[in-house]
């Protein structure tokens, strides 16, 4: 599994890999708004949590099409399926490499373009807490859908479809702890919800993945 | 491959279902008809809602069965993944359509009766936030079904969706309340709560109930017969494109 | 027409909405069922007279 993990990471951030695209819309994402609602920076400051939270959450979606798609196509998959290694242990490596590659640098960027919006000076732990927590969550449901989709041509925007209203518990729980926190009420609990979530999902969807992945395989 | 025909299972639900379908759509059409009427013609103003108190008799019905059609879309992908009955999942793919339907039915009359009330067209309260979530889930469920040729695949990945969807619905209910406590009144239709819904209301919200009940039944069960015939036509012609 | 005072649009457009939704739903099921019946009758002809694979 970890040459797997390992594999997977030096594919994504090669050339091609998609490594930086997902930071990339991250940004351009956090650049339009302000462009799309006004320059207000009372407002934003208003709604900064929410919007950086959707940012990292759709720049994650983007990137999800990949997580099987070039296996699929040449076979590889094919192959780790008959390997020894449990497609279930494949699902959750899978996951894990999109977080490490996609989701971890979501958080890390997060902050940065917080100061872009104008986010509370008092939000910033929030922020980058929840996203912690939260993006793991993010990563597995994504692997969930990728692999209901994998054996579709073109399944892009049916994966988006299937996976934004499985996002909604994660994104609600998440973005309100960020947004309670900027504004000093208690962020705690929603925190904790997130990682409940974010725990469940770890431990299950991978089993779902798997039994996904077996039909599409068959 | 084999033709699913020769399997019991579909043969008995096209005879029985042929031999109940009448029935039920008759019941079902007498509830309705008696129900909406009653509600909408024989019942009088609420003191704080004015007539708008009659799309309750709408409303609440398509609501309460807009669950309750995935809830038995969720048993019957249950039993596909289980005991592998093709008309199990013929079943659960027949009632999706009925189900958003009826989605789409209680967020118009939702947002229809809470406009004059909260003074918008839409408010995010946490119910009508859930049936709209509702309703991207089953346009999810049935666009998959679509996009997946073979029919077996499509019915396990879709009752994979189908059990994984239903944890998440019941996740972000709870996560909605804790988004924003609502303006929907409180559960106004529990069991022990009748007080709460006088009885000149309660009793047409019943019958329209049933109305709308019997009316997903038939549909059901009229649909899923048009599903066991078309997933015989795939049989056949895969048959003959081997012969 | 009982008196719907203030609220006629209202109470009308929801009844009227729903009434059509369920009417599209149902015609939309009947005219799929049709086409698919006669589809079948179309194969199993086709099939029974070629004779049985």
């Amino acid at each position: 599994m970890i040459g797997l993990f390992l594999r997977d990471l030096a594919l994504a951030i090669r050339a091609g890999g998609g490594f930086g695209l997902s930071l990339a819309f991250f940004l351009v994402f956090t650049a339009l708004v302000p462009l799309g609602i006004g320059p207000d920076t009372g407002r934003l400051s208003d709604i900064a949590a929410g919007i950086l939270w959707l940012g990292a959450l759709l720049a994650c979606l983007l990137s999800l099409d990949r997580i099987f798609q070039l296996d699929w196509e040449d076979g590889t998959l094919d192959l780790l399926a008959t390997s020894p290694l449990p497609l279930e242990g494949l699902a959750a490596t899978k996951a894990l490499a999109h977080w490490v590659t996609t989701g971890l640098p979501l958080v890390a960027l997060a902050p940065v373009l917080g100061l872009v919006l104008n986010l509370p000076g008092a939000a910033f732990p929030w922020l980058v807490g929840s996203l912690l927590v939260g993006t793991p969550a993010l990563s597995a449901i994504g692997t969930f859908g990728a692999a209901l989709t994998v054996g579709i041509k073109r399944g892009g925007l049916l994966l988006s479809l299937l996976v934004l209203p499985l996002y909604v518990p994660t994104l609600i729980l998440g973005a309100l702890s960020a947004t309670r926190g900027a504004q000093g009420l208690d962020a705690a609990t929603p925190l904790m919800l997130t990682a409940g979530i974010t725990l469940g999902s770890i431990a299950l969807l991978p089993f779902a993945a798997a039994a996904a992945l077996r039909v599409n395989l068959r | 491959m084999s033709s699913i025909w020769e399997y019991a299972n579909p043969r008995r639900f096209m005879a029985t279902s042929a031999a109940i379908l009448p029935w039920v759509t008759a019941i079902a059409a007498i509830c309705m008809v008696t129900g909406l009427v009653w509600g909408f013609f024989f019942t009088p103003d609420d003191f704080r809602m004015g007539s708008t108190v009659k799309i309750f008799y709408v409303h609440v019905p398509s609501a309460i069965m807009a669950v309750n059609a995935w809830i038995m879309m969720l048993v019957a992908s249950l039993i596909w993944v289980i005991r592998r009955h093709h008309v199990s999942a013929l079943a659960a793919k027949a009632a999706a359509p009925v189900g958003m339907v009826f989605t789409m039915i209680a967020l118009f009359t939702g947002a229809v009766w809470g406009q004059p009330m909260w003074g918008t067209w839409w408010e995010w309260d946490p119910r009508l936030t859930a049936f709209l979530i509702l309703f991207l889930f089953y346009l999810g469920y049935i666009a998959l079904w679509e996009a997946i040729e073979n029919p077996d695949q499509a019915a396990d990945l879709t009752s994979v969706l189908c059990l994984v969807g239903s944890v998440f619905a019941v996740i972000s209910r709870y996560a909605l309340n804790f988004w924003n406590q609502g303006l929907h009144q409180g559960a106004s239709l529990s069991l022990d709560a009748e007080q709460n819904v006088a009885d000149v209301f309660w009793y047409p919200a019943l019958m329209a109930l049933a109305g709308f009940g019997f009316l997903f039944l038939a549909l059901v069960l009229y649909r899923t017969r048009t599903e066991i015939r078309a997933r015989r036509i795939k049989a056949l012609v895969a048959q003959e494109r081997f012969a | 027409m009982p008196d719907l005072g203030q609220y006629v649009v209202e109470v009308l457009s929801a009844y009227g909405v729903a009434l059509l939704l369920l009417a599209a739903l149902v015609i939309a099921s009947v005219w799929r069922a049709r086409r698919v019946a006669q589809q079948l009758t179309e194969v199993e002809a086709r099939r029974s007279g070629k004779g049985t694979p």
